[in-house]
């Protein structure tokens, strides 16, 4: 049985499904976060979250709202420092997954946080490089979440504030980036994998009821399939009773 | 010796125009009295350096107070966008904003560099962001070891650290515990530095875990009763997560941000920590 649920719900339960149990995760905010949590709270209750303010093993009853939330702290097997959280704990290659946003991506799933338009005269200046760039370059693997449209899947990034497969297969290994790189990219129509060969990202699942089309119209680049393409299955019921106390009327919801 | 002094005369002493000033506090602890207070003595030409500029770096950049930012993060946590750091950047308001911009370990490998009496720190980092195009102050280094090529980056010596603290002693020795982002770093290497907290007790009791920054490698502390507030100080406050939100609202407006400040900033006894 399945119950009615959001496109932002499809979204955020595909991306805790890819978390498995007894993983390390290092978490970025906002819908990451959310993600993590609900992954903790259905099927990955060891799953093991690593926040960069330095909180490891984190246990929130509900998704902070910000990455230094007493909670955090309050909850956790250890509190470390800022520079130890990134060079003893992520630097060398102790965390499974890296858990990322992005304002763009890429077809070769690098990731732009920084600025829209030029750098010294921008559009729209956006936060910036925070932990993602040593989380992208040294997690073991990487998943994205990112909400699908023309202006965020773009053909190449307008900044590289951390690189998926720069400008394609072998560059990751060019530039010495121990981790393996963007592995799944989750949005709120499709999930996207890197295809082996090109490095290009291409869909392998649609979520029920969008069509390939519309995921097509969503991308400012030439979209291709995987050689099987499935759908998604829709949220249980259980995943979207919890989903929905996690962003519920507690007041810590994404706004 | 630290002097423990009132705020005011703390910041008087401690910080001129043009000088390099990193408050800092992740998430936590983060020193709003003392960034008020600055904004308050109409400081000018500032180097603000700092992790995450927050809402108080918003502040103090709306307020004029700041020529460049070096920061890794500029965001309002969980809530979007810095209005203030955005309308300098696009649009130079109130001023024109220089902005030297890292990643999150660039930035506290530069503070651990600096505490440690080094030139510079080495990080496996930046290799393929845009990052290095932007800063000079990102350069390649090849290991001498493995000739592996890796990023260096010069040591942060700021003229002034600010930091939050829960307690501290008479004689200035102060204690911390919580998320202790890079507040030990940033005053180890500054050249002078104040602490606020919470409050001034005879003696720190033991409390395992805490930090404890000797009064000998401090300049002023100033009781600031409240003054992490929006942010929080473990033990004493919570994260006042209502007022990150309202942030959003106050400050997408210039008019509005301005009698904000004006209200809540400039009023004599109308501090926005208390």
């Amino acid at each position: 049985m399945t119950a009615a649920y959001t496109a932002d719900e499809m979204m955020t339960v595909a991306a805790a499904r890819r978390l498995r149990e007894g993983q390390s995760c290092f978490v970025g905010i906002g819908l990451p976060s959310t993600a993590a949590n609900l992954a903790r709270r259905t099927h990955a209750p060891g799953l093991v979250l690593v926040y960069e303010s330095g909180t490891i093993g984190a246990r929130p009853d509900l998704p902070p709202l910000s990455i230094g939330d007493g909670v955090l702290a309050d909850t956790a097997d250890a509190v470390v420092s800022v520079p130890e959280i990134f060079n003893y704990w992520l630097q060398p290659g102790r965390i499974d997954v890296g858990f990322l946003g992005a304002a763009q991506i890429d077809r070769f799933a690098n990731i732009n946080t920084t600025v829209i338009g030029p750098y010294a005269d921008p559009e729209v200046r956006l936060p910036g490089a925070g932990g993602a760039p040593e989380i992208a370059a040294s997690c073991r693997e990487v998943t994205v979440i990112v909400r699908q449209s023309r202006r965020a899947f773009v053909d190449r990034v307008d900044f590289v504030t951390s690189v998926g497969f720069g400008s394609g297969p072998g560059d990751r290994e060019r530039l010495g980036l121990r981790g393996g790189g963007p592995r799944t990219v989750i949005t709120d129509l499709a999930i996207l994998e890197p295809d082996p060969a090109s490095s290009e990202l291409v869909v392998t699942h649609l979520h029920p009821g969008v069509t390939l089309d519309q995921a097509r119209a969503a991308t400012g680049w030439d979209l291709a399939t995987a050689a099987e393409l499935r759908e998604t299955a829709p949220p249980t019921p259980e995943e979207l009773g919890v989903l929905r106390h996690l962003t519920g009327d507690s007041g810590r919801t994404r706004p | 010796m630290a002097t423990v002094v009132p705020l005011a005369d703390a910041m008087a002493d401690l910080v001129h125009d043009g000088d390099s000033v990193a408050l800092e506090g992740f998430t936590h602890l983060i020193p709003y009295a003392a960034g008020h207070e600055i904004i308050r003595q109409g400081r000018r030409d500032l180097t603000l350096i700092r992790m995450t500029p927050d809402l108080i770096y918003d502040q103090m950049i709306g307020m004029g107070c700041a020529r460049r930012l070096v920061f890794s993060w500029g965001g309002n946590p969980g809530v979007g966008s810095l209005h203030r750091f955005r309308d300098a950047v696009q649009n130079r308001w109130p001023a024109p904003l220089e902005i030297e911009e890292h990643s999150h370990a660039g930035i506290a490998n530069a503070y651990v560099a600096g505490a440690s009496g080094l030139p510079f720190a080495v990080l496996r980092g930046y290799r393929g962001t845009g990052l290095p195009a932007h800063t000079a102050r990102v350069r390649p280094i090849t290991c001498p070891f493995t000739g592996e090529e890796l990023t260096a980056v010069p040591a942060l010596n700021p003229d002034v650290a600010v930091v939050h603290a829960q307690r501290a002693d008479r004689r200035g020795n102060v204690q911390l515990w919580g998320i202790t982002g890079v507040q030990k770093e940033a005053v180890l290497a500054a050249r002078r530095s104040l602490v606020t907290v919470e409050e001034v007790v005879e003696e720190l009791e033991p409390r395992p875990g805490a930090i404890v920054l000797p009064g000998w490698a401090i300049t002023h502390v100033s009781e600031a009763p409240g003054g992490s507030h929006p942010s929080y100080s473990a033990g004493y406050s919570t994260r006042d997560n209502d007022f990150y939100r309202a942030w959003d609202g106050i400050s997408r407006d210039r008019e509005t941000f301005t009698a904000w400040m004006a209200r809540h900033v400039l009023t004599p006894g109308a501090e926005a920590h208390r």
